[in-house]
């Protein structure tokens, strides 16, 4: 069951009176309960594309429909917001209320959802993200990876079927990192819930159902990550990195070893160096 | 150094003021001031003293932290006490020199303004050291919203307060770490005269402001987001409790307020 669906999708705007094409005639299928990673450049329209799945911006032509839901449909805006949850890069700029299990809460009370409801659901989220110990802290005390958690938490309570997270790791460090892609791994795989993960960490994407790789408006890969990364040359050209552990099987190939490549993390990388040592023996 | 402010001046400790609803001591607020203001002779002073001294000990405040709040005005009570002095006419002489005349009735009034705006900052500084920032917004908003039908915006009046108190923290390290930046690359804050050191401001509050406005753009995309719709149809996680000791606080109140008003009127018509 495809929950989001492109259909030639364009989308456009005015700079200094010209106008720039940011894509035209996209079309993207992404099923329910997949964690889908969308890879390109800066300026390759993922972020613009991840905006047009909860109406920040509406297609210029062609159609966007988000659990059955058409984004150019404004009498349904809060209904396809409610079930398509969005975090964005930097965790400051989205929580609204001093107190973290306000903001978890902040959705909720814009639904009108009633009290004993909204506490039931905030607790939820809060143990979900494992920040339940945190609700009473005030936001800005909270590390980079919490506050990005609390966001999650914020989104989650909403019961949506979809999240899209637009680069949710960019400003955190590793520890940060790790703990985010952690807890959006265990929504998709225990909840079912739709990740679409934009990213440009590459380690991140590995760990998606499925990459989606764009340049200048265009799809231009989308298979699984198994059979992306290893195509290391083509990645390179379209200036995306891959994975530490496939560039060194890569690397390891290239000056003339007789390694098995394709290995995605660094378990999969020490095993064909491991074969490739029996295999010489 | 900027990382441990506090936000506004809460006190957190357990006591029955802490514990009140936030409508109650901010409408206890507005009786206090006008006890102080409908005061006039020594013992109707005497009465709202006792008044505050009780509501300070109730509150469990340490009194260093509610005398605290009188330290900015000092140069205002010393302008008000100075000018009451040797302004007041009327009264018996008490001491002429020159232009200065002082008479008794002046060492009066000067006296009572003094304690009555003493009274007053105590009083309403109790307010913020009880109330948490959120409890104090929420309450406004609660208060406030019998009058949206006259076009009072409660619900967004409350909504920027609170987005106000969040943001200080961030905007605080934001301007850190932007005079860290330029004093790395030689901007000099500290020296030269006043105006050297406003001008030297410029390059702080230039990306500052910048910064605010981006901050702004992105948290209104994330509010909507999240299908914030202003404040028609919104449910609240806060649930504000009005028990009755509220009920008890708030009827002492009244019923100092009505004495005072009543001792008033009995001695504008002559009876006292």
């Amino acid at each position: 069951m495809s929950i989001i669906k492109a259909e030639n999708l364009s989308f456009s705007y005015e700079s200094e009176g010209a106008e720039v094409k940011v894509f035209e005639n996209l079309n993207i299928d992404i099923d329910e309960g997949e964690f889908v990673a969308v890879l390109g450049h800066n300026g390759s329209g993922k972020s613009t594309f991840a905006k047009h799945l909860n109406a920040i911006l509406t297609p210029k032509s062609g159609r966007v429909t988000v659990c059955g839901i058409d984004t150019a449909d404004e009498s349904r805006l809060f209904e396809l917001r409610k079930n398509v949850g969005m975090v964005f890069q930097n965790p400051d700029n989205q929580i609204v209320a001093t107190v973290v299990e306000e903001d978890v809460a902040f959705g909720l009370e814009n639904l009108g959802v009633p009290r004993e409801e909204m506490r039931r659901r905030v607790d939820e989220a809060l143990k979900v993200v494992r920040m339940y110990d945190y609700r009473t802290y005030a936001p800005h005390l909270l590390s980079g990876g919490q506050k990005q958690r609390v966001a999650i938490a914020g989104i989650l309570a909403m019961e949506p079927r979809c999240i899209v997270l637009d680069e949710p790791t960019a400003m955190l460090d590793p520890i940060g990192r790790d703990e985010v892609m952690e807890t959006v791994r265990r929504l998709n795989r225990e909840k079912g819930i739709t990740i679409v993960l934009i990213t440009h960490y590459m380690d991140e994407a590995v760990k998606a159902d499925r990459c989606i790789v764009m340049d200048r408006g265009k799809i231009v890969m989308d298979d699984r990550p198994a059979s992306i990364f290893p195509k290391v040359e083509e990645m390179r050209a379209l200036g995306l990195d891959v994975p530490q552990a496939t560039e060194l099987v890569w690397e390891l190939k290239r000056r003339g070893l007789n390694i098995e490549t394709g290995a995605l993390r660094s378990a999969g990388a020490i095993e064909s160096i491991l074969k490739m040592t029996r295999d010489q023996l | 150094m900027l990382r441990d402010i506090t936000l506004g001046q809460y006190y957190n400790t357990a006591s029955p003021l802490h514990a009140m609803d936030p409508r109650t001591k901010i409408l206890g607020v507005i009786f206090y001031m006008v006890i102080l203001f409908t005061a006039s002779t020594v013992w109707e002073y005497a009465l709202a003293a006792i008044f505050t001294v009780f509501v300070i000990k109730v509150s469990r405040v340490p009194v260093r932290f509610i005398t605290r709040g009188l330290k900015p005005i000092v140069i205002i009570m010393l302008f008000t006490l100075v000018l009451n002095l040797f302004m007041t006419s009327g009264g018996k002489e008490l001491f002429h020199w020159w232009i200065f005349r002082v008479t008794d009735l002046g060492v009066e009034t000067a006296v009572k303004m003094a304690v009555r705006l003493v009274m007053l900052i105590m009083g309403t500084s109790l307010l913020t050291l009880t109330t948490s920032p959120i409890a104090l917004t929420g309450g406004i908003e609660r208060l406030l919203s019998p009058f949206r039908k006259i076009g009072v915006p409660s619900h967004e009046i409350a909504m920027m307060m609170s987005i106000a108190l969040r943001f200080i923290p961030i905007l605080m390290e934001e301007t850190d770490k932007i005079i860290k930046a330029q004093t790395s690359r030689g901007a000099d804050f500290e020296s030269g005269n006043l105006i050297q050191r406003v001008k030297a401001m410029v390059p702080i509050l230039v990306p500052l402001f910048v910064g605010a406005f981006r901050r702004a753009d992105e948290l209104a995309v994330a509010m909507e987001c999240r299908c914030y719709n202003g404040g028609e149809g919104r449910t609240s996680l806060r649930e504000l409790r009005f028990r009755r000791v509220d009920g008890g606080a708030l009827c002492a109140c009244v019923i100092l307020t009505a004495a005072m008003a009543a001792l008033k009127i009995l001695r504008m018509v002559g009876v006292l």
